[in-house]
């Protein structure tokens, strides 16, 4: 008797631990997008260069890799965390710009359309509950294969190449929401600022995949 | 070529060198998808890309 107590209390510990760093998660997630569309948009509005833009998206992936990692876990990762995602957002205004000025109703299509593909995968990963840890390997090999086929592409210049590419991250990155989401409902996930920033990175390459694949099919790239 | 296509390359160079051990440890420990795991992965995804069509359709 007494043990079933004990392990329904664990259990629902546990339940309030996963409820805990998924709200946390979303909170953070949601401040953090807002914080690198204000980055953006200040990015359009003093037309940043594009290799302005190259600097600061290298200094953003420094902090993810090197400081973010040592920081998680203390207070410190809030600021650290901010400072990704505005230097992230900064390194979109040049191709925002291009976008809008091209064609502004693609911006906000590929917006909306990320939005849904979020909040839909999202949706589909908390109710049905499915693990998707089994992914891990097929995602980090196609990760590992569209940066080997971008950066080829940057000396080649192939389109179907990249109009390839831009559909792969699609994909990839899609499964890289499943998985993020189901880690944190299984536990694998427990750090809150680690969640939003894998989440993120997601959005923001989903986000930037759809712009360019509506661009083209559209046939104003 | 100019900086700007360096500075692009040396990212993603940069980017496999990180990856790649995280990728061979994944694919290493990462646990075998059944059948119906599969199916539960495929079944959003086929989602994802008939509403990518509609929005290409769309714009």
């Amino acid at each position: 008797m007494y043990q079933n107590e004990r392990v329904i209390s664990g259990s629902s510990t546990s339940v309030l631990e996963t409820n805990k760093v998924l709200r946390n998660t979303y909170a953070l997630l949601s401040m953090t997008l807002l914080f690198s569309a204000i980055t953006a948009f200040i990015g359009i509005a003093m037309q940043v260069s594009s290799g302005a833009a190259l600097i600061s998206t290298i200094a953003g992936i420094a902090i993810l890799w090197f400081v973010l990692p040592r920081t998680a876990n203390s207070a410190a990762g809030i600021p650290t965390i901010f400072a990704f995602t505005g230097l992230m957002g900064l390194g979109l205004g040049p191709v925002l710009q291009y976008y809008l000025a091209i064609n502004s109703s693609i911006v906000f299509t590929a917006l909306g359309g990320t939005g849904v593909i979020f909040l839909g995968l999202s949706a589909y990963a908390l109710t049905t509950k499915k693990d998707f840890s089994f992914m891990a390997g097929f995602l980090m090999v196609g990760l590992f294969v569209v940066i080997g086929a971008s950066l080829l592409n940057i000396f080649m210049g192939i389109p179907a190449l990249a109009l390839a590419v831009n559909a792969a991250v699609v994909l990839i990155m899609s499964g890289f929401i499943l998985y993020e989401t189901s880690s944190i409902i299984h536990g694998g996930e427990s750090n809150y600022i680690m969640a939003t920033a894998s989440l993120f990175l997601s959005i923001l390459n989903l986000f930037q995949a759809l712009l360019h694949l509506l661009s083209a099919f559209s046939g104003r790239e | 070529m100019n900086w700007e296509m360096i500075g692009s390359a040396a990212l993603m160079i940069a980017m496999l060198v990180f990856i790649f051990p995280r990728m061979r440890h994944a694919v290493k420990n990462a646990p075998k998808g059944t059948f119906e795991d599969w199916k539960g992965f495929l079944i959003p995804v086929g989602a994802v890309i008939l509403f990518i069509i509609f929005l290409i359709q769309m714009v």
